[in-house]
């Protein structure tokens, strides 16, 4: 913590608000579900408070240091392509975001997943649950051993495919930092028809959803490696550090 | 230097297999100081139906008034135990249900006073990016000069407010779309 960001009551800085167009919005006509499901009054505009300034605090104690291996769930190994997911977190100042709780979830190697809503025609894994968890170290970093995840279809409009991706789920120091994303793969060829991935209007920040072949992780004669750094809402500086 | 945050994107259908792991449906559970009370309520899509695939997260203070969290600084208790921390997936119907303890008051903007009040993230498909509101208390005086409370128009206010359904019971409903939308907040 920032001691001196914090010494009087009513001075902790205050988070940034997202830069423009690095958001979906709650309304996005082409991914259908939106429709009934977005509010349509206007989001009241509320200052930050010691209450969105502060959340949930997770430790070590809370995972086991298997759980961010999802290969490893079961007596036998899944199928599928092997890989090491890893990256850094950190917030919009590029400082990194230590110690903080990271999930993940994805379909099996064949786009499955092991829950009783998808009827997908393909076949479960009783080796892969496909659900992780694990804190970030001191500099921000995380490691996830996997499977590939296959793509899928759903039904959003006529032979919809998702992109092979992974579900991602972060809490950083603040409920404000609180963010669900995708990680999705270089060169899918899906993304261009995806509504989710589209759903992000700056063509940058969308690409920044792509992770990256990370050769220098690579594990030889056993994984191919992605790297996905993932950045949170930052703070602005105090008075006093200006 | 200088980033911009990463784009959200949706939990998707099946957010229960990475998520419910961590699923708290009794937040105060061990002993902790306080008025108890179970919060029930359904998640409504635009044509009322529930959404059964949905998650709300909480977020709280203690009895006292402090936040499990290094940059609460007030000199009041913290308790073993109480971490502040809810989760709760909708069922079939859209239903949540779960158990707390009232929180008291926190400090809000300059030197005000916040009403007894949790924070509440909403999570489901079909939505791209969670959205934040807040639960406040019925016969509640200090709702009255709330901060937040009072930048709502006033005839949104008890959207935000739960109302007593049983000794106990309170009931508060998320409405997404229509009349009685909830009002969402922006940060
Ligand atoms: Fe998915």
């Amino acid at each position: 913590m920032n001691k001196r960001a914090a010494t009087k009551r009513g001075e902790l800085p205050r988070y940034r608000s997202f830069h423009p167009g690095t958001q979906p919005e709650y309304s996005y006509p082409p991914y259908a579900s939106t429709q009934k499901r977005c509010p349509t009054q206007p989001l009241v505009v509320a200052p930050q408070t010691l209450s969105e300034l502060t959340g949930p605090v997770f430790g070590y104690g809370d995972i086991k240091p298997t759980d961010n291996d999802l290969t490893r769930q079961h007596r036998g190994e899944p199928i599928g392509e092997r890989i090491v997911v890893s990256g850094r977190v950190l917030d919009e100042n590029g400082k990194a975001v230590p110690h903080t709780l990271v999930e993940v979830w994805q379909a099996n190697s064949s786009g499955r997943y092991p829950h009783r809503t998808d009827q997908h025609d393909a076949p479960l894994d009783p080796n892969f649950s496909g659900a992780g968890r694990t804190m970030t170290d001191a500099e921000g970093r995380y490691r996830f051993v996997s499977i590939r995840p296959g793509e899928y279809p759903w039904r959003n409009h006529y032979n919809a495919w998702r992109p092979a991706h992974i579900h991602f789920s972060l809490f950083g120091p603040a409920f404000l930092t609180r963010m669900v994303t995708q990680m999705y793969f270089p060169g899918d060829p899906l993304l261009e028809y995806d509504p989710m991935y589209n759903s992000i209007a700056d063509q940058k920040a969308r690409a920044r959803l792509i992770s990256v072949f990370d050769w220098e992780n690579t594990v030889p004669e056993w994984a191919l490696a992605y790297r996905f750094d993932i950045v949170l809402r930052g703070r602005d500086a105090t008075p006093m550090e200006r | 230097m200088s980033l911009y945050a990463s784009g959200n994107q949706t939990v998707g259908p099946y957010l229960h297999i990475g998520l419910d792991w961590l699923t708290t449906r009794d937040i105060a559970a061990r002993g902790a100081k306080g008025e108890r009370v179970a919060i029930e309520g359904r998640l409504l899509d635009g044509e009322g139906v529930g959404v059964s695939d949905g998650l709300v997260e909480i977020w709280q203070a203690n009895s006292h008034g402090k936040y499990a969290h290094p940059e609460d600084q007030q000199k009041k208790p913290l308790e073993r135990g109480f971490r502040g921390f809810g989760r709760i997936p909708t069922d079939d119907q859209g239903a949540f249900r779960f158990t707390t303890v009232k929180p008291g008051r926190v400090p809000g903007p300059g030197a005000t006073l916040q009403a007894p009040h949790l924070v509440v993230a909403v999570f489901m498909r079909g939505m791209l990016k969670h959205l934040a509101t807040r639960i406040y208390f019925p016969d509640e005086p200090s709702n009255a000069e709330d901060p937040l409370l009072k930048l709502v128009p006033p005839a949104r206010r008890a959207t935000l407010i739960a109302k007593h359904k049983a000794k106990a019971v309170l009931e508060w409903n998320i409405v997404l779309q229509g009349k009685n939308e909830t009002v969402f907040f922006d940060f």
